[in-house]
């Protein structure tokens, strides 16, 4: 068989081919479903109620969709450029230990003043993270997949370790967790009584942000550019190793916002679960979006549904709650098929 | 510091670090073999889990030992399949779609797990592999005790390694595949399908990965607990680049970095906890990233690895 | 219409036995070709045609090979020579027609069937794993891949044998990586003896010898073609097509546009059935040459893979072209590459209209005013996911004109490539169209539109007209002339000696990394230019 390109991929069968994904997607999580001894129906109806059932399951999807949008975006900006950032929950851990070290108290300053500082602390120090293997990648050619995937373990143990030491909650009854930021350092609910904090507003703006930028303006255009064929960009006169940095420093910030929003705006403190693999469920979230930063809203609400959705009918009908981990790894393998798909023409001989 | 030293000289320190140098040996071929036909799995760390617990599983429902090992080469089979589809003939990102296959694999893994183990607090047991010392040999000091005195499932990796040097480098296929990974349109040039060799590299590399994991859970250990696998399988990725895409150099980076492994373990015991234990764990991650840094400079990867090929193209 | 244009249909029209445009061109009086009793044929193509998308790459095409005849494929780059080779080795499969070797019917796309059959290829680009050995490589695909054992000392033997038998002396056991360009055509010769061929087809192989390797390869032909192999020699050529064939098939636009027997044709006729080349050299205006525009002084390059240079000097001067020959691998990619500013120095200086410049790179070589047309379109030249308009601006992004405060002016982008694929007569779409779906001609007058309209005092055009058809080149030359016409100083790197002879105003050749004193148009034959392509006469420069 053979691929030949469309000339011009008409908008319907833009449209049909992720609906097709999508479809066969749901087959497949069916037949789990079918051999949990679940009717599928009911399954997807009792997601779709845990995820957007009610105002509160709602608010709960969106929450759980902020830390979603940071990663999406992350990976996003950096695979558009073909840096290949795996690393994203590294990052987000080394933002929430950043945000756990000056929320705690360290600086006693008015919350207007220290929540952006914060912020931008950590997105830095999520920044500097993914620099290391962007540096190896130019200067010594090593494959910053594998890099930025062994840091994923490195900054865990390095987590676990502060969580045992210097960052540990004294009157934590010996559990490995660090004490809560103060009052200051925290990011307000945007409804009281509910989860849903500021950390999404944040997450929408950086969207938007992040969109501008590869639109509108000469970095998005140079990372586009650099992403799609590095040999010519380079003969253009685009200075290549510079724009794959400020990639890394823009993708390691993002990711690294994430850890800052949960802690800030969620969870108060940082624990070594903060994640629950936000990082790699970002790289859905990107390719689902087809890599669009307003697309990334939109997937990382959908896939954030689908793991709340799957928690809330987990128990109810019995089925274990990877069923949303199975769905949304399918979902981005039938996704990437059909991008494809919609631009070439399969031909058998 | 003597002990430091002294821990060099003892059988056990050398009998784990063979037997932590085994799982990686496995995954370590498997990939090897995709790559040098050109194509990066990086589903490895996936397929590792879902041998882990497909051979595991296997004997914990009754079946045998290698019964279980067979099945573990099935599923990984059946993922290097999937794998193979998407990058080989779809040619679509070798990146984005072992990626895609680690998360589908692990939770693929973890939800038949909790479906066919719902109610479990604590990891259910099996009788694992047991060492089978070879007379005479496993006599040997140290040397002998840590080569011959393993459970049959090391012997199988070592022999691995000499099968896989065999095939790439002593027959028609082996030459089929090298030149896959270096020059596709060479092998269509000569007949052969391009599309046939790296799928059938993908399926037989992906199968061994998964022996690499059943090795954790019916030879190492004997129960399947999540995170089983841990980043060994980026581990062995970083392992092939440090053997220059050669078995022989691979198998040697495998038990160095098994040694260094189980070196940092017992270290870690004598040090009495002046250090956090943490940074002994890091050490293998930090080892590979540098092992990585070392070699990559003067690597000579396989020159197709990671482009796709189409029928006709030059 | 340009004037190489109008030149084309002039031939056409005084071509006596040529068929207007537009009627399928049927075999041209030929007869004594058929009933030569022992001589049947052993390839039979027949009513080949292959379209992609729109564009009809072979259009009816049939001819017949006989035992131990040489055929030469003649025809201009893109009048479907490879495209039909492809077909016939089973890479693409035809839309229409049938193929048969020896009285049976070849099925179509499979490159196995084709080797069953005895039909061995060497292609342009050699298919050889550069890590393995010339053994490994000959004996590739020639066992079942589930045999378990490979016996290398038989296959050592025979191909030391063939070797020694047709003059195709190469080590066996040697690294392809380590081999000379003749010696690696030599492997591909041998891979396809090696499974006993019986037709053997070369696809432009005198493209990267050097004249004294093309005279052993025809030797090497002719014995096989006395041992009763059939040859197809793809060339366009014609001196070579003449010197080699037994009988010559013109290509022209996707359809055969004559045969004839080789003895009964001059070079001129053959021009003229295939057109385009070897006309008269265009008039040669009496050309201003100015002051120099850049001098590189000693310079050294080591590139990363392939040949460079050192202690090399060379003057491009403004309104003037400098033509660089040579066989391709000994190092002018490493010189393009270093005017481009993709390669740094490692000694020397590069001076710029009397200023010597540092920090040697992409972006410096644009600000000292050098156009570069790169030599290949698709790695380098454009980006091909990326469209019509975002490719036009890649080199001038950050003027003012493009970009303010780090913010792109896309308005702007999209006026300026309006302009260019009007200036520069492009057929595409819409400046949003993804470059990759633009011809081969069209791609290159959108990079020669980027690189010639800022009128750069320095043009570097390397290999400019390769793969584009006969109107593109034309098109492509005159721009170049233009541009020295208005004082450019412009370098064209081409292993056309052809292309060099008509275009270049000075000739210097390069060989195993060292040029050759300057010559004036006409001062060296092509017999001298071969003798210093051929690294002879070349001393310590």
């Amino acid at each position: 068989m053979r691929l030949e390109p469309k000339p011009a991929p008409s908008k319907l069968a833009l449209l049909l081919y992720p609906a097709g994904a999508v479809a066969v997607t749901l087959v497949i999580t069916s037949l789990l479903v079918l051999a949990a001894g679940a009717s599928p129906l009911s399954v997807f109806a009792l997601v779709w109620k845990g995820a957007a059932g009610s105002q509160f399951a709602l608010m709960e999807t969106l929450t759980r969709a902020t830390p979603l949008i940071f990663t999406g975006l992350a990976v996003a900006v950096a695979f558009r450029a073909k840096l290949w950032n795996i690393g994203a929950e590294a990052q987000l851990y080394i933002g929430a230990v950043v945000t756990v070290v000056l929320g705690t108290g360290t600086l006693a300053l008015h919350s207007g003043l220290l929540l952006p500082l914060i912020a931008v602390s950590a997105m830095a120090a999520g920044a500097l993270l993914l620099l290391g293997p962007a540096l190896l990648k130019t200067s010594f050619g090593v494959d910053e997949v594998v890099t930025t995937l062994l840091l994923n373990f490195i900054v865990l143990l390095f987590v676990s370790m502060l969580l045992e030491g210097p960052l540990k909650d004294p009157t934590g009854l010996g559990w490995p967790q660090s004490q809560k930021v103060i009052a200051e350092a925290q990011l307000p609910r945007i409804i009281q009584g509910r989860r849903l904090h500021y950390g999404f507003v944040l997450a929408l703006v950086s969207a938007v942000v992040v969109w501008v930028i590869m639109k509108r303006t000469a970095l998005g255009y140079e990372m586009r550019a650099v992403g799609h064929n590095p040999e010519a960009a380079r003969f253009a006169g685009i200075p290549v190793n510079t724009v794959l940095m400020k990639t890394a420093l823009l993708s390691g910030g993002l990711a690294a916002l994430a850890g800052f929003s949960e802690v800030a705006g969620l969870k108060g403190n940082l624990t070594r679960d903060l994640s629950p693999g936000f990082g790699y469920t970002g790289i859905v979230v990107a390719m689902l979006a087809m890599l669009n930063p307003l697309g990334v809203v939109v997937s990382a609400i959908f896939v954030a549904g689908i793991f709340v959705g799957a928690d809330a009918m987990s128990r109810a009908a019995g089925v274990p709650s990877y069923i949303a981990n199975v769905m949304t790894a399918t979902a981005l393998l039938t996704m990437v098929a059909a991008i494809l798909l919609s631009r070439y023409r399969v031909r058998w001989r | 510091m003597d002990q430091a030293v002294d821990i060099l000289f003892t059988a056990s320190f050398w009998v784990a670090a063979i037997r932590i140098a085994s799982p990686l040996i496995f995954a370590t071929m498997g990939e090897l073999i995709c790559e040098r036909a050109g194509v990066l799995n990086l589903g490895i760390e996936g397929i590792m889990t879902v041998g882990a617990f497909a051979g595991w599983f296997t004997v914990y429902s009754g079946g045998d030992l290698w019964a279980g090992v067979l099945v573990a080469a099935l599923a990984g089979a059946a993922f290097g399949l999937l794998h193979g589809f998407l990058t080989v003939p779809l040619g679509l990102s070798q990146h984005v779609v072992g990626i895609g296959v680690t998360l589908l694999a692990t939770s693929l893994t973890y939800f038949t797990y909790r479906l066919v183990l719902p109610e479990v607090t604590s990891p259910p047991k099996i009788e694992p592999f047991q060492p089978l010392p070879i007379p005479g040999l496993s006599q040997i000091p140290i040397v002998g005790e840590a080569l011959f005195a393993q459970t049959p499932l090391t012997y199988l990796a070592f022999v691995t390694v000499a099968l896989v040097a065999w095939v790439l480098y002593r027959t028609p296929a082996g030459l089929a595949l090298r030149a896959a990974g270096e020059n596709p349109s060479a092998v269509e040039a000569q007949g052969i399908s391009v599309t046939a060799v790296r799928m059938t590299a993908v399926c037989a590399g992906s199968a061994l990965m998964a022996i690499g994991g059943a090795f954790l859970t019916m030879s190492a250990f004997n129960s399947f607990f999540f995170e089983t696998v841990n980043g060994r399988g980026w581990i062995c990725i970083a392992l092939v680049v440090f053997g220059s895409w050669r078995p022989g150099k691979a198998l040697v980076g495998a038990i160095l970095f098994a040694a260094f492994d189980a070196y940092q373990i017992r270290l870690q015991q004598i040090s009495g906890g002046v250090v956090p234990y943490q940074m002994f764990l890091m050490l293998p991650y930090v080892l590979s990233i540098l092992a990585l840094v070392l070699v990559a400079r003067r690597a000579t990867y396989p020159k197709a690895l990671m482009i796709p090929y189409q029928k006709g193209e030059r | 219409m340009s004037s190489a244009a109008r030149r084309v249909g002039a031939l056409m029209s005084s071509t006596a036995g040529s068929t207007p445009p537009g009627q399928p061109p049927l075999a041209i009086g030929h007869p004594p070709l058929e009933g030569e009793g022992s001589r049947a044929p052993v390839l039979r193509l027949t009513d080949i045609t292959k379209r992609f998308g729109p564009l009809v790459a072979n259009d009816q095409i049939s001819f017949e090979l006989a035992r131990g005849e040489t055929v030469a494929l003649l025809g201009e780059n893109g009048a479907g020579k490879t495209t039909l080779m492809n077909i016939l080795f089973g890479h693409y499969v035809a839309d229409e027609g049938t193929v048969e070797a020896f009285g049976r019917p070849l099925p179509p796309g499979d490159p196995r069937a084709a080797l069953d059959a005895g039909i061995g290829m060497v292609h342009q680009h050699f298919t050889l794993a550069d890590n393995m050995t010339v053994l490994e490589n000959i004996t590739l695909g020639t066992q079942s891949l589930r045999s378990l054992r490979s016996d290398r000392r038989a296959a050592r033997e025979r191909i030391r044998a063939l070797s020694s038998d047709f003059g195709l002396a190469v080590e066996p056991d040697a690294t392809v990586a380590s081999l000379s360009v003749g010696e690696r055509q030599r492997v591909e010769i041998l891979k396809a003896l090696y499974r006993d061929a019986k037709i053997l087809i070369l696809d432009e192989p005198t493209a990267v010898l050097t004249p004294a390797e093309t005279d052993a390869l025809f030797r090497t032909l002719k014995t096989l073609a006395a041992n009763g192999l059939s040859i197809i020699f793809i060339s366009h050529k014609l001196a070579e097509v003449l010197a080699v064939s037994d009988r010559v098939v013109v290509l022209r636009g996707g359809r055969v546009a004559g045969e004839r027997r080789t003895a009964e044709i001059s070079r001129g006729e053959l021009a003229a059935l295939m057109v385009g080349y070897d006309l008269a050299p265009s008039p040669v205006k009496a050309i201003r040459t100015g002051p120099p525009a850049l001098i590189l002084e000693n310079v050294a390059v080591r590139p990363r893979s392939g040949m460079g240079f050192a202690d090399l000097s060379l003057t491009l001067r403004s309104g003037e072209i400098t033509g660089l020959a040579g066989v391709s691998g000994n190092g002018q990619a490493a010189l393009a590459a270093l005017i481009a500013g993709m390669e740094r120095p490692t000694a020397g200086d590069i001076v710029v209209r009397s200023e010597r410049i540092r920090d040697w790179g992409p972006r410096r070589a644009l600000g000292a005013g050098v156009g570069r047309i790169p030599e290949d379109r698709h790695a380098v030249g454009t980006i091909g996911d990326m469209s019509v308009t975002e490719n036009v601006i890649a080199e001038r992004y950050r003027s003012g004109r493009f970009s303010r405060h780090g913010f792109m002016r896309w308005g702007a982008a999209r006026d300026f490539a309006e302009e260019i694929i009007r200036d520069y007569d492009v057929k595409c779409p819409s400046p949003e169209a993804r470059i990759r779906l633009l011809s081969g001609g069209n791609m290159q007058k959108l990079i020669l539109g980027r690189a010639l309209d800022g009128e750069p005092a320095i043009i570097l055009a390397n290999q400019p007209t390769r793969g584009l058809d006969v109107g593109a080149v034309a098109y492509v030359h005159g721009r170049l002339v233009a541009a020295r016409d208005r004082g450019a100083a412009v370098l064209l790197i081409s292993e056309d000696l052809d292309e060099i002879q008509t275009l270049a105003d000075r000739i210097v050749v390069m060989s195993k990394g060292r040029l050759s004193a300057p010559s004036a148009r006409g001062e060296r034959t092509v017999a001298q230019l071969g003798e210093l392509m051929a690294g002879h006469g070349l001393e310590a420069a």
